[in-house]
């Protein structure tokens, strides 16, 4: 690894530091200044805050497979929404007998259905640790089982991209029913805490707030490993010539499909950070719009650089949380024509903006060139 | 078991408390009217059955009027009448028997033969029996079937002469299950056999019931009657089972052919053209507003609404192709991922817009009436047909289409450009204008779903979300590029839908075949029908 001489020039540096700068500015913010200092960030604001990490989380997991190896996933909400399940699933039984029905050991949507006993899959689902073992089990077998048939097969580009709809759009119609024991429709809501910490004190959401930076700061510096190492390479060469790449003599498919457990993963996790914060988890983020819509982040962002996941999941959730508050209508045209003027115009989406206009800017007076350099 | 014969218990409870009073026997209806001052409320029910025993044109009135409460008869010498009140107040008085108005009587001379609810029940029923004899065979086939599921409703004399008399088949047909159960009844072995017989390859759903009541029946029926019931019903149960996987197919082809519509489109856009558009469920819902708009335009015409709509709905969904494929696609060629992006963005805005047009609810779109309706082939298997009218429309478009590729010049450009893009342009074929007309051909022919889709579900900006994966997956599994193959692919995937949908649920239905699609895609990439050839990558 040869790092560059300046302290701030790579973007491993530039985005571990700014998350770090802005952490420490909303927690200073939002415990130490006067709630009416202009200065003052609101609970609300930081558990918003936290909202959009996750979703930049989710970006960076989706451009580590489609940047870095070409899969266009388009079912990533599917591994998010697992991630979120399984966490709300320990967040129901840590309600205890608080429910409307005031049962100590069933939630209230299994009395309501008139249940007498939990299903296998909820046994120890009230443990904390197994609840971080199936946040990184379930989406992660799914990938690993999903993958490894599909990549195997060699399916690739637009038949994986609808087959992945197609699994997250089944896992829709799934949880929707009340028979597979998640809730239904309504999905699972009313939580209460978490490790005995109150949902909706400052404290705990502040709290989720920073574990969520850490996340995305170290799943960063992860994915900006994988990406930089020998195994990177390869997985840029599948990108850009799967069978070139093959006849050299890499299993290609077994990268491909850790690569998409990894992803899936990192989805996962965002999706369990996500659920606390929110305080609500339903079948609606299995639907296929949503998966289309973290896609459309990175796409925007600029693919293929992480970093640019990251700003495209902030900049495009930010826009939409403004828009859908002042122009409810305006949302959807104004995200329909990003998605066709980034893909026909940008390319390499916002981060790529600027060195474009720095080449055309080189271009047109090449004098300035020798100057700069 | 014993739920079935609790259940047994009640029916014949029932049965025996609704069972008939002994019917009187009457001469002729004079006599059996000159009976009907004498009566009270516990003796009418008899005299009334006894009534409806004789032959008598002049029943059906007597029984309609005694309902209205509108016979009376004469406190002097107890002839009786029909009281009917006018509208000016005044009261037209008619002699039962002779049907002739009496002007000489007060309505004061008379008293009304009395009745209350359960009598009216009964006049009602008796009414239904009466059916049987009436001139139109729709109502005597009516009247008779309800009769089936209580034979001893009917007397053996009026069955036997409507027997003799009966010229519809299908009346006659019912009749002779009817006598067929009556002769079952009997506690005689030997006419029990003769009537299982007849009773072999019945469909009705009362003659089942009345074999499954008796066969539980160990003690009524001897043991080789027994087991000639099961016999009868082991091959009732056969053909009805026949009648369910017929009907199975149906509702599988009519999905099927919903399907195929929806993605006939997209076989031509993404199978012929391999441009992934995202934005076909908004054709197939431009289509159905279309069709909403048509209505809306020429209320006078709903008959002929679907008829204007068809090409009406073409011409929108292909033109909004056409101008997508020239203002995005067709810079984004050989990028099937930004294609995909792109097309996205597309549909939100097409989405949006009709949102923003037409209101986020659900408009409503009316059926004509010759799309309602049914056909009724047998008692348990009928095809409605609005259905029907679909299997076959959307035949029609899939060959109109096959033969458009196949015998028409643009048809064999669009094949050619789809092949080898270079060697099509080198032979003077403009590429560019073959590509937007392709386009437009397969968005119209979305359009044309809409229209199909519009009788069928909720006319809403979401409409053709619903459509997309679905139809991305028939092409796909039938083999891209292959019109046949998205034909048998999306037949065969509504016909497992519908046989899936008893075991599992619809919902459970769906899901399985999505995913035994999934493995399938898996197993073999290329779908049903792969192409062959140096094109294939």
């Amino acid at each position: 690894m040869n790092y560059p001489i300046s302290k701030f020039s790579s973007p491993l540096q530039r985005v571990t530091g700014l998350l770090f700068v802005m952490t420490l500015y909303v927690v200073i913010a939002n415990t130490f200044f006067a709630p009416d200092s202009f200065w003052h960030v609101s609970d609300y604001s930081v558990t918003l805050l936290g909202k959009y990490l996750c979703y930049a989380l989710l970006a960076l997991s989706v451009d580590l497979v489609w940047g870095y190896c070409g899969i266009l996933s388009l079912g990533h909400g599917a591994f998010f929404a697992l991630g979120g399940y399984a966490m709300g699933m320990y967040l129901m039984r840590q309600i205890g007998d608080r429910g409307v029905y005031g049962n100590p050991d069933l939630p209230d949507f299994m009395v309501f259905l008139s249940w007498d006993s939990l299903p296998w899959f909820w046994m120890g689902s009230d443990s904390f640790v197994w609840m971080i073992v199936m946040v990184v089990l379930a989406p992660g077998l799914l990938a690993y089982v999903f993958g490894a048939m599909a990549f195997r097969s060699r399916v690739s580009g637009v038949y994986l991209s609808i087959m992945t709809q197609a699994m997250t759009y089944a896992l829709l119609l799934a949880f929707y029913r009340n028979e597979m024991g998640f809730g239904g429709n309504n999905g699972l809501t009313d939580f209460k805490d978490i490790l005995g910490f109150s949902l909706q004190s400052g404290g705990t959401r502040l709290s989720l707030f920073v574990l969520t930076t850490l996340f995305l700061g170290l799943a960063y510096f992860i994915c900006h490993r994988i990406v930089n190492a020998k195994a990177g390479k390869v997985v840029m060469a599948i990108r850009d010539a799967e069978s070139r790449t093959r006849f050299v003599g890499y299993n290609t498919a077994s990268y491909k499909v850790w690569l998409f457990t990894f992803s899936a993963v990192l989805a996962g996790i965002a999706g369990a950070l996500y659920v606390p914060q929110v305080g609500i988890i339903n079948p609606g983020e299995f639907s296929p719009i949503n998966s289309i819509e973290m896609v459309i982040w990175v796409a925007i962002g600029g693919r293929g650089t992480l970093y640019g996941a990251i700003v495209g999941a902030l900049v495009v959730s930010y826009a939409k949380t403004r828009f859908t508050a002042i122009m409810p209508e305006a949302w959807l045209f104004a995200l329909g024509g990003l998605f066709v003027l980034v893909t026909l115009l940008l390319p390499k989406g916002l981060v790529g903006l600027w060195p474009q206009v720095k080449a055309s800017f080189l271009q047109r007076w090449p004098s300035n060139k020798e100057k700069t350099l | 078991m014993t739920l079935i014969k609790a259940l047994l218990k009640l029916t014949l409870i029932s049965v025996s408390l609704s069972a008939p009073l002994k019917a009187a026997e009457f001469e002729n209806f004079e006599s059996a009217v000159s009976e009907l001052p004498q009566t009270d409320f516990k003796t009418l029910p008899a005299l009334l059955e006894g009534i409806a025993e004789l032959d008598d044109p002049r029943i059906s009135a007597l029984l309609k009027h005694l309902s209205d409460g509108e016979v009376y008869f004469l406190k002097s010498d107890k002839k009786v009448f029909y009281v009917v009140d006018q509208a000016d107040g005044s009261a037209q008085i008619v002699d039962v028997l002779s049907g002739d108005k009496v002007a000489d009587i007060e309505k004061k001379q008379l008293n009304k033969v009395k009745t209350n609810n359960s009598i009216r029940k009964g006049i009602g029923q008796l009414q239904a029996q009466l059916n049987i004899n009436h001139p139109d065979p729709d109502i005597r086939l009516t009247a008779a079937r309800e009769m089936l599921a209580d034979v001893s409703r009917m007397s053996d004399k009026r069955l036997k002469s409507r027997l003799d008399k009966e010229s519809d088949g299908d009346v006659l047909e019912v009749l002779t299950l009817i006598s067929a159960l009556k002769q079952f009844t009997q506690d005689d072995t030997e006419s029990q056999f003769a009537a299982l017989e007849q009773l072999d390859s019945t469909l009705e759903p009362d003659v089942r019931q009345v074999l499954i009541t008796a066969s539980l029946d160990t003690e009524n029926y001897a043991p080789e009657v027994l087991a000639k019931i099961k016999d009868t019903m082991a091959s009732i149960d056969n053909q009805r089972n026949l009648y369910s996987y017929a009907e199975n197919i149906f509702f599988g082809l009519s999905l099927g052919s919903v399907l195929l519509l929806a993605a006939i489109g997209l076989a031509i856009t993404f199978g012929v053209m391999g441009v992934i558009n995202m934005a076909h469920g908004e054709m197939i819902m431009l289509g159905a507003y279309t069709t909403y708009v048509i209505q809306q335009w020429f209320p006078n015409l709903i008959e002929y609404s679907l008829l204007i709509a068809v090409p009406a709905a073409f011409i929108v969904s292909g033109t909004v192709g056409i101008i997508i494929e020239r203002s995005v696609i067709q810079f984004l060629k050989g990028r099937p991922l930004e294609t995909l992006l792109a097309t996205f963005g597309v549909s939100l805005i097409l989405q949006q817009l009709v949102r923003t047009v037409f209101s986020p609810l659900n408009r409503q779109v009316i059926a004509p009436e010759w799309m309602s309706g049914s056909w009724q082939i047998n008692p348990v298997f009928s095809v409605t047909f609005n259905r029907l009218y679909i299997i076959v429309f959307s035949l029609v478009v899939f060959f109109m289409l096959l033969i458009f590729l196949k015998k028409s010049a643009l048809g064999l450009h669009v094949r050619a450009v789809a092949q080898n893009r270079d060697m099509a342009r080198a032979l003077s074929i403009r590429s560019n204008w073959v590509d937007a007309a392709t386009f437009g051909l397969g968005s119209g022919i979305a359009g044309i779903a809409g229209v199909v889709l519009s009788q069928l579900t909720n006319v809403g900006p979401n409409l053709g979300q619903a459509y997309i994966i679905d139809s991305f997956l028939v092409v796909v599994f039938g083999g891209v590029g292959n019109l046949w193959g998205t034909l048998v692919s999306a037949m065969t995937l509504g016909v497992l839908n519908k046989f899936l949908e008893p075991l599992t649920g619809p919902v459970m239905a769906t899901i399985i075949v999505l995913v035994g699609l999934v493995f399938f895609i898996q197993k073999r990439p290329m779908g049903l029908f792969p192409q062959k050839g140096r094109a294939v990558e």
